[in-house]
């Protein structure tokens, strides 16, 4: 299974996502540049974190225009795999791939700090190795991540992923660090081959950064491509 | 024709104009002095402080590059090597913090990335006035913002910093950015521009008239009521094309093409261009209508003078700058040719076919003038401890709950959590402890770093304080696991025209360099402020110390929290009757008298040492450094930041010294270490700590939930954790809600 | 023809703004009580050449919607003027 990383203008989490599937789960990965129109031999395409465009406008806003976007719309359209942390979640957003939009977080402030998150769906490509109910620790650091969503539209285009939890997985107000709806933290398509969320996984892959949770979701992506074979 | 006081426009004396006009062999013209003033000001030439700054140990067995340069740089062995440095952003941050605090974090990562470098770490040190005030609150919460924006959009994580508010830093704040990045040893770029032909280009955001004057005018003259109308000169700051900007240095350097590089920062081209020349031994020659403009109409002063962010000045090889030219623009960025090396020393710029200015460039860096000013002892505060009453027992668990919630010892959570600390996935040990730790990705080990400095002490005693900040700063990076092995400095002072002033400052200095033998670090580099003076205040004398360490192993990081029940608490060194220039005699007495702590460097060494031994050994459960705030402080703060079952300690200090209870709770005796121990592991720790000859006792257990102090028989703390973990949390985030 | 938009994008009724009730409670608590309520926007000016107010009126409003505002949580509103060539 061959991963790809975009690089848009202003991403600043490529190289960290780059390192988690190459030196943490050895999996083939390369760049691919916010300009490129088709994704060759990528079976999983990973938008990063970062500030593409400096977020002038609107976090997304204009990333989502780049060249690289109609083919992973593409991508997605033929059951590929996306995944989109961070500033990549605000793009697919801000593209349509998936329903809703972002806020500046409830508090103004940007903030970094680890939180927890419930597993809601175990049936994505990027959670079935997860088990129902499960608690990740994951950190978050953004300062638009209150996520706002028309009920129906949510309902008819998404699966909600991860809440932000407690550690014992209650959803709670406290739990919520930036004023989230529902306390929504990822999100999927229908299909659950394209999901995005707000916490970084790369930053909770190895023991020497605090913990390991987060390499679920690309373990999951592994074995979901490994059963279904290459399309 | 020149004004009748021509050198009072650009801030010189008439001597120093006088001097020019020797160097120059005849009159400057408007442009030619404009050059020369700003390249004379206190800020880029270091008239005052060079003399000083020369006594300061700058070399050792592992510097690759000392003071000079764009930043230090200290070898990691097998081909790898650490650049940083700290600078001020002072003045900037006064007039407009966010842009302030912003640019000068940009203007930081920018001198390690001129080095060849990937940054991979910021540290801050900030002062401000007392938070009870409107103006400092806004001041403290833009700067935050303004690092905050600059470092998370860029992607380098802020690490770790210290915040200190003082009534003295009222309408002088203090912004000191550091930053670390990392460079092959064969790529290492300097700032030079070498071989005559070779092609100057200037790189990154268009000139436009942003800071003109910024070195000179802010930087180099004291505060006062006008300083609000100053607000056009201040830069801004674009953290997104700063990111595009490395992004295309990075692959730049890579093709080999690169011959030297520098940051535009303050005085800009002029700055950029005449200390790569000098450096080199070489001249630069300029075509103003090369460079790329923002706005029409700018005179060639004003293109100069321009301290436009987000630019860099490449020397190319001759015929590369195509091939660089080509990296720019796929980064959507410019990288012109503006200009040209010469062999005959000179600065020369051109516009419209015209010589507008021809300036030695020596003329302009090492010829400037340097002063010996006058200096006059001054006298300070002193402690009558004999006739300060006593800490009453009864009250000692409400001073603990009192420091803890202090503006200076309370939780800086509300300050890193609005920074990105984890982008770059090295962070190994996160801010809130004593030193942060970065891992390497190539190799076992990984770095620490810790900003410290302590106006106060300074104030109250220069030569002690200034030896007082580069202990504490190497403790810091020792119980986190980091050998101390170099430091780069900012000095943030008063007016230097001031005796006192110039006193405080060679003291300090001295007071480093004797601390800096003693431990072995050399300073590579560093960056001084001057006139951190508001109304005829002068701001404490505040050297900030940014100090590096190693550590061979990433499991040697060790955190200040406990992390089991049961676990034994040792303390490394004796506690004195140290009340003076102390946070307890200020909160509790309104009192800022010395003289500090006294600091013997031997016995800091021998504790050090032997930390870092039991650390490698595998003997250490958790360390922190003894200091603001004392004993009772540091071992709370332990308790608090302890892991799930390890949040308390029950301690007896009767063994620990210091003849009073507010000494022996609160005193800020330095050498200071606690560690806590698996028991099996106690009885070793202090047959090593003889070997030593360090003094240690072992003062009780973790435990969980509670941190009980006590004095022989008596219990003088029985405060749950909880009730201090929120003294000490909430203090700050209260204190800003106004 | 040169024309001149300027258009305000704003957060739509019903979703939460909490930069404009900080800025609310900023500006009670400097005295100004009267505040009832704050909604912050931004406001973006542009230039740009069309054959008719028709065609620039058009284009503005494709814009607004493709990418000024995010029609999830955004509403937008432009004012059209044409101004003097050169």
């Amino acid at each position: 299974m061959r991963f790809g990383v975009v690089v848009f203008p202003g991403s600043n989490c490529e190289r960290d996502c780059f390192h988690l599937v190459d030196q943490v789960l050895g999996r083939p990965v390369r760049y691919v540049w916010h300009q490129d129109t088709a994704l060759e031999r990528v079976d999983c395409v990973i938008l990063p974190g970062g500030f593409s465009y400096g977020d002038y406008l609107r976090p997304g806003a204009i990333a989502r225009f780049s060249p690289v976007m109609g083919a992973v719309a593409e991508h997605a359209g033929a059951g590929g795999l996306v995944l989109g942390i961070c500033n990549g979640f605000q793009i697919l957003l801000e593209a349509g791939l998936l329903p809703g939009a972002m806020l500046r977080n409830r508090s103004l402030q940007f903030q970094c700090q680890d939180v927890f998150l419930r597993v809601e769906d175990v049936e994505t490509a990027f959670t079935r190795l997860c088990r129902p109910g499960q608690v990740l620790k994951v950190p978050i650091k953004h300062g638009d991540g209150n996520y706002h969503v028309d009920p129906e539209d949510l309902a008819a285009r998404g699966r909600v992923v991860f809440r932000y939890s407690e550690a014992d997985g209650r959803v709670t107000p406290e739990a919520n660090p930036n004023g989230s709806m529902a306390n929504i933290a990822g999100l999927a398509n229908l299909e659950g081959n394209v999901v995005g969320l707000m916490p970084h996984p790369e930053v909770s892959a190895e023991e020497v950064l605090g913990g390991t949770d987060g390499r679920v979701l690309l373990e999951s992506a592994v074995r979901y491509w490994e059963e279904r074979g290459p399309c | 024709m020149l004004e009748d006081r021509p050198w009072e426009a650009v801030g010189l004396t008439e001597e120093e104009y006088r001097r020019c006009r020797e160097l120059l062999g005849r009159e400057p013209n408007h442009l030619e002095l404009g050059l020369v003033g700003l390249m004379w000001s206190e800020h880029c030439s270091y008239k005052t402080s060079k003399v000083h700054l020369a006594k300061l140990p700058n070399e050792g067995p592992g510097v690759l590059q000392g003071p000079g340069e764009n930043a230090g740089v200290i070898d990691l062995g097998d081909g790898l090597a650490l650049a940083f440095k700290i600078e001020s952003h002072n003045h900037p941050s006064a007039i407009e913090p966010l842009q302030g605090a912003a640019t000068g974090v940009g203007g930081i990562l920018r001198d390690i990335i001129t080095m060849g470098a990937h940054p991979i770490a910021i540290l801050d040190s900030l002062r401000f006035g007392l938070l009870e005030a409107p103006r400092n609150r806004y001041l403290f919460a833009g700067v935050v913002a303004g690092i905050g924006w600059y470092g998370n959009c860029f992607g380098c994580p802020t690490v770790g910093g210290e915040v200190y508010c003082e009534p003295v830093y009222d309408g002088n704040p203090l912004v000191n950015a550091m930053c670390l990045g990392l460079v092959r040893t064969a790529g290492i770029i300097r700032g030079r521009a070498e071989g005559p032909g070779n092609p100057v280009l200037l790189a990154g955001a268009p000139t436009g008239r942003d800071g003109i004057h910024g070195a000179s005018l802010l930087a180099s003259r004291e505060f006062d009521e006008k300083a609000e109308e100053r607000r056009p000169s201040v830069q801004v700051g674009d953290p997104f094309l700063g990111k595009l900007l490395l992004e295309a240095c990075l692959e730049a350097r890579d093709t080999g093409l690169l011959v030297g590089v520098n940051d535009l920062g303050a005085a800009g081209l002029t700055s950029a261009c005449s200390e790569t020349a000098s450096r080199a031994g070489t001249g630069i020659e300029l075509e103003l209508d090369e460079v790329p403009r923002r706005e029409p109409g700018m005179t060639p002063y004003e293109v100069m003078l321009s301290e436009s962010q987000e630019r860099m000045l490449i020397i190319a090889r001759q015929g590369g700058e195509e091939v660089i030219a080509r990296i720019f623009r796929r980064w959507g960025l410019e990288a012109k040719i503006i200009g040209r090396v010469t062999a005959d020393g000179m600065i020369r710029v051109r516009e419209g076919g015209r010589m507008v200015a021809e300036v030695p460039a020596a003329a302009l860096t090492r010829e400037a003038p340097v002063y010996h000013r006058p200096e006059r002892a001054a006298e300070r505060p002193v402690l009558d401890l004999g006739a300060l009453p006593d800490l009453a027992p009864s009250q000692a668990g409400a001073w603990l709950a009192r420091l803890m919630g202090s503006a200076n010892l309370a939780s800086r959570e509300w300050v890193y959590r609005q920074y990105d600390h984890l982008v770059g996935v090295n962070t190994a040990l996160r801010p809130g402890s004593d030193a942060a730790v970065l891992r390497f990705k190539d190799r076992p080990g990984g770095v620490a770093a810790a900003v410290d400095g302590n106006g106060r002490h300074c104030w109250l005693a220069p030569r002690l304080g200034g030896a007082l900040a580069v202990a504490e700063a190497a403790r810091n990076l020792t119980v986190s696991g980091a050998r101390p092995v170099a430091l780069t400095n900012c000095l943030n002072f008063g007016n230097p025209e001031r005796p006192e002033i110039m006193w405080e400052f060679r003291e300090v200095i001295e007071g480093m360099a004797e601390a800096c033998r003693a431990l072995g670090t050399p300073v590579t580099g560093g960056n001084v402020s001057f006139y951190n003076e508001t109304l005829g205040q002068n701001i404490y004398p505040t050297p900030v110390v940014g100090m590096v360490g190693l550590l061979d192993d990433i499991a040697h990081v060790t955190r200040q929290g406990f992390q089991s029940a049961g676990d034994r608490i040792i303390l490394l060194g004796r506690t004195r009757d140290d009340l003076g220039g102390g946070e307890y005699l200020k909160l509790a007495h309104g009192l800022v008298a010395g003289p500090p702590p006294g600091l013997d460097l031997e016995a800091e060494v021998r504790v050090q040492a032997l930390c870092l031994e039991a650390i490698r050994a595998g003997m250490v459960r958790s360390a922190h450094d003894c200091s603001d705030g004392g004993l009772a402080v540091a071992l709370a703060e332990m308790a608090v930041a302890g892991g799930e079952g390890a949040r308390g300690l029950d301690v007896d200090l009767a063994a620990a010294g210091g003849s009073r209870l507010d000494t022996l709770l609160f005193g800020e005796t330095p050498s200071r270490i606690v560690l806590a121990v698996a028991p099996a592991a106690a009885e070793g720790l202090l047959a090593l700590a003889r070997r030593h000859g360090v003094a240690a006792v072992e003062l009780g257990v973790v435990t969980d939930g509670r941190v009980v102090l006590r004095q022989g028989g008596r219990t003088l703390v029985d405060e749950a954790t909880a009730d201090l973990e929120a003294a000490w949390k909430g203090a700050l985030p209260c204190l800003m809600a106004g | 023809m040169r024309w001149r938009a300027r258009v305000w994008v704003t957060l739509r009724a019903g979703v939460l703004d909490p930069q404009g009730a900080a800025t609310r409670s900023a500006l009670v608590s400097l005295g100004f009580t009267g505040v009832q309520t704050v909604r912050a926007g931004k406001f973006l000016e542009l230039e740009l050449v069309a054959a008719s107010r028709e065609e620039a009126d058009r284009q503005v409003a494709d814009m607004c919607r493709r990418l000024l505002a995010n029609p999830v949580t955004e509403d937008f509103r432009y004012e059209l003027e044409g101004c003097q060539e050169g």
